[in-house]
């Protein structure tokens, strides 16, 4: 051996945000690598964004508040929409992983336990960033006008990555109970189609039935595209902004100590 | 000094709801020796090296590995070993370079010595010209070469090789011995679990025989042979009716006999006499041998004296 080896020997918390800054580029890596996942994360919104302006806006836009094209409506929907089907990937990662023995040498190594989740999750914010990036310039090419003071966009930037690492996070757990990669895309879309239709993403809740409206109402996708849409368009945010918030706190609280706990479960049976 | 101990297994017990998979295993690997765990599948060795690497509880009985208990000090055990297992566990994305370069951070090592190291180790697998590529366009037998190498990116005192050749091509198969040759004599610490007999045979210090959960026999591969201990004559005839002649006029002598090969086999106590008797039975039987031969002891008769079941067998049913 050329040189003795030298050791980094840290504190248990230091080691958590070492670790998971490690596995952090590691999944990043994955995203820039993996060339078909990331056309999608280009193009898939370009695409939602298109055909849903094109086919809807003449029949919804009359429906509207006066003042509001379809366009400035649908954004905050589409984005918010993106974001909940970005996750996906998000469980895929972590099924991948669960399935081969990467997992096995992860944790007969002295690191962090969190770290891997931490990783995955963490980098996907990173994807759906770009998404939404994509999204809002694509969106402004098409005629989409925001009255937004800067303030306002950091709150929406806010909103949609607390929203964003709440639902990798749930993804996270759907990733750990999937048994294969087809049951994880199956799984997340019966959970996430739902959820993004039964809301205020692409019409307004007025025109649908008592009970369907009072779960679109309520639901916490709803809340955070009311909260996203009120601040772009500068309408008056009520309620949404602290319930899209206190929503996402809620479940990443549920979420993040059952997916860790989980996670850890199933890789000791592997 | 008396020897030293570099993993100690006592009254070691696993079961599955009610199925027992180790019943009491008990061994000692010295400091700088290889034991080899052999057996066939199912017989518990995946199960064992899970446990000694933490990845697993276990329910009974006492480990410890670098004088560290691995129930109660699993983070420490974590730093002293490596752990090579039977699907290459390394990142498919990312390359050769970066998989050792990320172990290596994970395993505490400075950038610097993970940097080093990594193109050490890549130099030393023969993986330089690969080491900038993804993973993914690797061959099975660079996959496995790359997964040792990650294993011994702080070069831990003990390693664990859990079927490190299976599904190789015999190529690739000495190569890793040679790789595995060069980490003993480096006096690294080695327990390795292997289904082929030749390759305990090849590489152990020290041998351990387990089936169904239990050590059926230890030593090393010398003291294994003699417990068969006599050599085995093989006779193999031209035709199936001189085979049954042959059978019928031996008798009490034959062993075993293989129609496919048209074979009897006879163990033999001395080659001279025994081998002499035979041939003048079967002249007086006028019954030709087409060719014959004497063969050492393999532990492949081992197993099958010990188990009743050739290993070869249990490798088909896989």
């Amino acid at each position: 051996m050329a040189a003795a080896l030298e050791f980094q020997h840290k504190s248990k918390l230091l080691s958590f945000f070492t670790d998971s800054w490690i596995m952090i580029k590691r999944s990043s890596t994955h995203i820039l690598r993996n060339t078909d996942q990331l056309l999608g994360t280009f193009f898939q919104p370009i695409m939602f964004l298109v055909l849903f302006s094109a086919v809807f806006g003449g029949a919804i836009s009359r429906s509207l508040p006066p003042g509001v094209s379809y366009l400035n409506f649908l954004m905050a929907g589409i984005i918010v929409q993106t974001v909940a089907f970005g996750s996906t990937t998000t469980a895929i990662a972590i099924c991948n992983d669960l399935q081969k023995g990467l997992i096995d040498r992860f944790r007969s190594l002295p690191m962090s336990k969190m770290a891997v989740l931490n990783g995955h999750v963490v980098s996907d914010l990173l994807r759906n960033s770009i998404s939404t990036v994509v999204m809002l310039v694509a969106g402004l090419a098409m005629g989409f006008r925001s009255s937004a003071s800067l303030i306002d966009w950091l709150t929406i930037a806010g909103i949609l990555l607390l929203f964003t690492l709440a639902f990798s996070w749930l993804a996270a757990i759907v990733g750990v109970v999937a048994k294969s990669v087809e049951a994880v895309q199956w799984l997340s879309f019966v959970i996430v189609f739902p959820l993004t239709f039964a809301s205020s993403a692409f019409v307004q809740t007025e025109g649908m039935n008592s009970y369907l409206r009072a779960f679109a109402e309520n639901q916490p996708i709803t809340q955070v595209i009311e909260a996203v849409r009120a601040l772009m368009l500068d309408k008056p945010i009520g309620n949404h902004g602290w319930l899209a918030v206190a929503w996402s706190l809620l479940i990443l609280i549920i979420a993040v100590p059952l997916a860790t706990r989980m996670f850890a479960k199933k890789a000791s049976q592997a | 000094m008396a020897e030293q101990i570099a993993i100690k297994v006592s009254n070691l017990k696993k079961s599955y709801g009610k199925t027992s998979v180790l019943k009491g295993i008990d061994f000692k690997v010295r400091k700088g020796s290889m034991l080899a765990l052999l057996g066939p599948n199912g017989a518990g060795k995946t199960t064992t090296v899970r446990i000694l690497s933490t990845l697993l509880k276990y329910d009974e009985g006492e480990v410890s590995v670098h004088g560290y208990d691995v129930k109660k000090q699993s983070e420490q055990v974590k730093s002293v070993i490596g752990l090579t297992g039977q699907s290459a566990a390394v990142d498919e994305l990312l390359t050769g370079r970066e998989n050792l370069i990320m172990m290596g951070r994970l395993y505490r090592l400075t950038k610097a010595s993970a940097d080093s190291r990594a193109s050490e180790l890549l130099e030393e697998f023969d993986l330089i010209d690969a080491a900038e590529r993804p993973v993914k366009t690797y061959s099975g037998g660079m996959r496995r070469r790359l997964d040792l190498a990650v294993s011994l990116i702080a070069t831990p005192p003990i390693i664990f090789l859990d079927e490190p050749t299976t599904g190789l091509d015999p190529r690739s198969r000495i190569a890793m011995w040679e790789i595995i040759r060069k980490l003993m004599s480096d006096g690294t610490t080695i327990l390795l679990t292997t289904q082929y007999l030749e390759e305990a045979d090849q590489l152990a210090d020290q041998i351990i025989v387990i089936d169904g959960g239990k050590v059926i026999a230890e030593g090393t591969a010398k003291e294994l042979k003699a417990k068969v201990g006599k050599d085995r004559l093989e006779l193999i005839f031209r035709s199936a009716n001189e085979l049954r002649a042959a059978v019928k006029l031996l008798n009490k002598e034959v062993a075993g006999t293989d129609d496919k090969e048209q074979s009897l086999t006879i163990m033999i106590n001395d080659t001279n006499t025994d081998v002499r008797n035979v041939l003048d039975k079967l002249a007086k039987g006028s019954i030709n041998v087409e060719s014959m031969a004497v063969h050492k002891p393999t532990l492949d008769d081992v197993f099958l004296s010990l188990t009743g079941k050739t290993a070869k067998v249990e490798e088909e049913e896989k």
